[in-house]
């Protein structure tokens, strides 16, 4: 399909994709696995001509969908072979309902009325989303959407589905539905299929290619076990099986569970080592009391009496569905949020009573989108002006604090121009310059690849240690698993469980990271457990 | 033709929901918003209020945009208290003999260059009124539109454009759907700079708000935009540079021609010779416009609305207070404007009255909306009683209903 492609923008340099040649077959699903900003996107756009069409740049070389080259066509007149989803469906639905949605392409390219009903139902029932029909796209779930928006280009019936991170906003339950969605139509109607997806702990047991995109705009290909041997980025069930040696490396939780056996009887003598590597926190005294927490938009009830206590020094995730009510309750902890119900208590203060600029010296809030925060040009002036709106007094400065959460950012970048774990950094320095005790996270992880994940990991840790105590909103079990001493679940506004990492991930089934479910009955969580246990076997 | 579909509804009185043609609906509500640029008599301008309501409640869906009706009936009241305010504060015209004055505002003299214009001075009851019917009117021709609005889905309404007109509707369709998410993500933006604090006020926060969600803004555009093209929109088929320039001209002078001709039949005094040739022509060119354009454009309608009896019913019913009121049939049309010097009592001329209760027929005839995931028990709100009464009635010499 590619031959010899290279893509370059117009202000760059470089070139975001060198010289790729790469085959993906009829038939195949194809995972396309890179860190983050690598040109993944750039890869999957060139498929049907949207790079450079519709993005603008250069490029090099061909690329071959069906017969037809993206030279000659563009993008809507390769409508009927290649269908493309993005990241959030919401930002691509053209119409209002489901029904209205599914039909869309299909009138563009002038199917006949009949044979437009009849393949609305088709793909109604193939998604399991036949009951939505004339639903509202807007009242839809996230996984909901998501399906909507696969049908919504399958209606058309390409010969190649082309999904840019497809499960990145998804809980994952969601997750686990449009992925079965997604291997069915490889399955049953032989639709290729390629795929991005950073949480490739999701995917990559249904993957028959993995194309990896490297830093340097080169593109590799084959087989997932091969692959991922070398791959930069790896789900932890490839890590173990790279830990101890594996060979051919195991993709899902079932193939690890066949091989498991002996490495189990290894380490089942040990003592189950502390989650983390760093030195076990002690748990300082209550800093927040929330207590019969009210949240209603409308008739809706996203909070429902919720009580909530917050420790020092400790770091708290927040799990549950979309729309259990998770930000909600963010945002009333915080203070500037709605709450029609109950009290918060900050070292006997409600930061709802306090105007905004102090409120956010008790309680820090990073918002799902840390974006909305910035407006300045440089990274300099975002820190200037967070330092003056700040007013500390023995704070740190905002600068000083981007250098220890991520060095090397030159003052003088716009933020725009900073990876999603750089701007990341940049709004938690913007809110720890204002010295807060509480620093609540909503959905810090979206779109951060495993080693910026990492990163935040290791940035929580220093400031849990120094006695903050964090609360982070969260899909991403992995990272729960390695990052948080305490997990809250929340399901429909309430709170239905809360206790320690191990106790409440550990045990569910949606929940429970993959090495949990490989070492089952045993109470490993990540990773890094499992090294020290077996080096502690092995001395 | 009407068909007769609609006298074999089903038997036990339940007729099958589904939305009504939306052009049908905007018929009947330009229909009566002619009707109401006819007339300044209050009592028959809050008669085709009543009208309204009771067709938009009967009807209306349970979507976003058919909840918009009281908003109108606001607008239109504002409007009259606008109207009124300007009157008094603006009034112009000296109380004049015999005029009762309800107050005096402090009286400003302008220079004589501003003749006409006064500030303050008494305000009469004449003149008050007189700005009430006024702004009545515009507000009850607000809330025709409304109606309108309320009761066809817009975008629906944009997909029955012609083929040529397609891509001016899916510019609308966008701004749609882009502009309540524009609503949304100052929200967002605005509940983050809280987080900030920091709010010194004026221009700075203007900025810190009016940059993130621009740049949302055009994000969002773009993602809807590429969306789109790569799910076929504007495959153009293979039209000619040629053919898409004679479409253009054609539509250009067409329309030019259909504004002079409409202004000119609707304002009567001005180019009266030239008005009708010219709306013929312009209809003309921009009939061949279309035709023309519409052969670029190849596609297809997902489930067409159809036009059946109820949609016959619906627009005629709101073309009869039109035609009645337009055409002076059985009164006087001194008797649509009511006298304010002297101020008299408005009267109620019976027929045009007649006319407008007709329109209210549209709340019977038109199917029940579809309610989406709601308790099916709405399609119960035609009672039998009402569904047999239009069963058995002509298209419409239906009364008044009730």
């Amino acid at each position: 399909m590619f031959e010899h492609a290279s893509v370059t923008y117009a202000a760059a340099e470089t070139p975001v994709l060198r010289d790729v040649s790469l085959r993906i077959e009829e038939g195949e699903l194809a995972l396309v696995v890179g860190r983050t900003g690598v040109g993944k996107s750039t890869l999957l756009g060139t498929i049907n001509g949207l790079v450079p069409h519709f993005s603008g740049g250069t490029l090099s070389g061909r690329v071959v969908v069906n017969g037809r080259a993206t030279q000659d066509y563009r993008p809507r007149e390769l409508a009927d072979v290649v269908g493309v989803v993005g990241q959030d469906p919401l930002a691509g639905f053209v119409t209002d309902t489901v029904e209205e949605e599914l039909a869309y392409a299909m009138e563009q390219l002038a199917v006949p009325p009949d044979l437009m009903r009849k393949r609305v139902e088709e793909t109604l029932d193939l998604l399991g989303i036949a009951e939505l029909r004339s639903r509202s796209l807007v009242e839809l779930s996230g996984g909901q959407q998501q399906r909507v928006a696969i049908g919504s280009v399958l209606t058309a019936q390409p010969r190649v589905l082309v999904l840019d991170e497809p499960t990145s906003a998804l809980d994952p339950t969601a997750a686990e539905e449009v992925l079965a969605a997604i291997t069915r139509l490889v399955h049953d109607l032989g639709v290729t299929v390629v795929l991005a997806e950073h949480r490739l702990e999701r995917v990559i047991q249904y993957a028959d290619r993995v194309v990896e995109v490297r830093r340097d705009g080169t593109v590799s290909s084959g087989p997932p076990a091969a692959m991922l041997a070398v791959t930069a980025v790896a789900p932890p069930v490839v890590e173990l099986g790279r830990l101890v040696g594996w060979s051919p490396l195991p993709m899902s939780v079932r193939d690890a569970r066949r091989l498991v056996g002996p490495i189990r009887e290894t380490i089942a003598p040990q003592p189950v080592p502390p989650p983390r590597r760093s030195t076990p926190r002690t748990p300082g005294a209550s800093v927040l009391k929330a207590r019969k927490i009210v949240v209603r938009y409308g008739a809706t009830v996203a909070v429902r009496d919720v009580d909530l206590e917050l420790v020092g020094g400790q770091v708290v995730a927040l799990m549950g569905r979309n729309g259990s009510g998770k930000s909600s309750l963010l945002w009333a902890l915080q203070g500037s949020g709605e709450r029609q119900g109950g009290s918060v208590d900050v070292g006997g203060v409600d930061p709802r009573s306090l105007s905004a600029p102090k409120a956010r010296h008790l309680v820090g809030l990073v918002p799902q989108t840390p974006a909305d925060l910035l407006y300045l040009d440089t990274v300099g002036q975002e820190c200037a002006q967070a330092d003056e709106e700040s007013d500390r007094g023995s704070a740190d400065s905002a600068r000083n604090l981007l250098d220890r959460l991520a060095p090397d950012i030159d003052s003088g970048t716009h933020p725009r121009d900073l990876s999603e774990g750089q701007r990341l950094s940049l709004v938690l320095a913007v809110q720890l310059a204002a010295a807060p005790s509480i620093l609540l996270l909503d959905e810090p992880t979206r779109g951060l690849d495993y080693r910026a994940k990492r990163t935040l990991i290791d940035i929580i840790d220093v400031l849990a240690s120094e006695g903050r105590s964090i609360v982070i909103s969260t899909h991403d079990v992995e990272f729960v698993a390695t990052a948080a001493d305490r997990v809250v679940v929340m399901a429909d506004g309430d709170i239905v469980a809360d206790g320690s990492t191990a106790t409440v991930v550990g045990a569910s089934p949606a929940y429970a990271p993959q090495v949990a479910k490989i070492l089952a009955p045993l109470a490993f969580l990540t990773l890094d457990q499992v090294e020290r246990a077996l080096a502690g076997a092995a001395s | 033709m009407p068909s007769p579909k609609l006298r074999s509804s089903p038997g036990p009185g339940r007729r099958i929901p589904r939305s009504l043609h939306p052009i049908a609906w905007w018929i009947w509500a330009l229909g009566l918003a002619t009707a109401v640029t006819h007339t300044t008599d209050p009592v028959l301008l809050v008669l085709v209020l009543g009208v309204l309501a009771f067709v938009v409640a009967g009807r209306r869906s349970d979507a976003p945009w058919a909840r918009a009706f009281k908003y109108y009936l606001y607008l239109a009241f504002t409007v009259v208290v606008i109207r009124v305010v300007f009157r008094s504060v603006f009034g112009g015209v000296p109380a004049g003999e015999g005029m009762i004055v309800l107050f005096r505002l402090p009286h400003l003299p302008l220079p004589s260059w501003s003749a006409g214009v006064q500030l303050g001075g008494p305000v009469t009851l004449e003149g008050t009124v007189s700005a009430v019917y006024d702004g009545l009117r515009l507000g009850t021709l607000l809330c025709c539109l409304g109606a309108a609005n309320t009761l066809a889905n817009p975008k629906r309404a944009l997909r029955v454009l012609p083929g040529a007109l397609y891509e001016l509707g899916v510019a609308v369709v966008v701004s749609l759907s882009v502009a309540p998410q524009l609503i949304e993500s100052v929200q967002r933006v605005r509940r983050a700079r809280k987080l900030r604090g920091g709010a010194q006020g004026g221009f700075h926060v203007l900025r810190s708000v009016a940059i993130p969600v621009l740049e949302d803004a055009l994000e969002r555009s773009i993602r809807l935009a590429a969306a789109m093209d790569s799910r076929g929109y504007g495959r153009t088929g293979d039209a000619s540079p040629v053919a898409r320039r004679v479409t253009g001209a054609c539509m250009v002078t067409g329309m030019v021609g259909l504004c002079v001709g409409a202004y000119g039949l609707l304002d009567g005094s001005a180019l009266g010779a030239l008005a009708v040739p010219a709306f013929i022509l312009g209809s003309i060119l921009c009939g061949a416009g279309l035709v023309l354009g519409g052969r670029q454009v190849r596609r297809s309608q997902y489930r067409p609305d159809p036009w059946r009896g109820p949609e016959w019913i619906v627009s005629a019913s709101g073309l009869v207070p039109a035609v009645v009121l337009l055409a002076g049939i059985g009164f006087s049309s001194v008797s649509l404007h009511p006298s304010t010097d002297p101020l008299v009592w408005p009267s109620l001329p019976v027929v045009p009255a007649l006319a407008i209760l007709v329109a209210a027929v549209a709340g019977i005839a038109a199917p029940p909306p579809l309610r989406s995931h709601r308790a099916p028990d709405h399609a119960g709100m035609v009672g039998p009683r009402q569904v047999a009464k239009v069963a058995g009635a002509e298209p419409l010499p239906v009364g008044a209903p009730e």
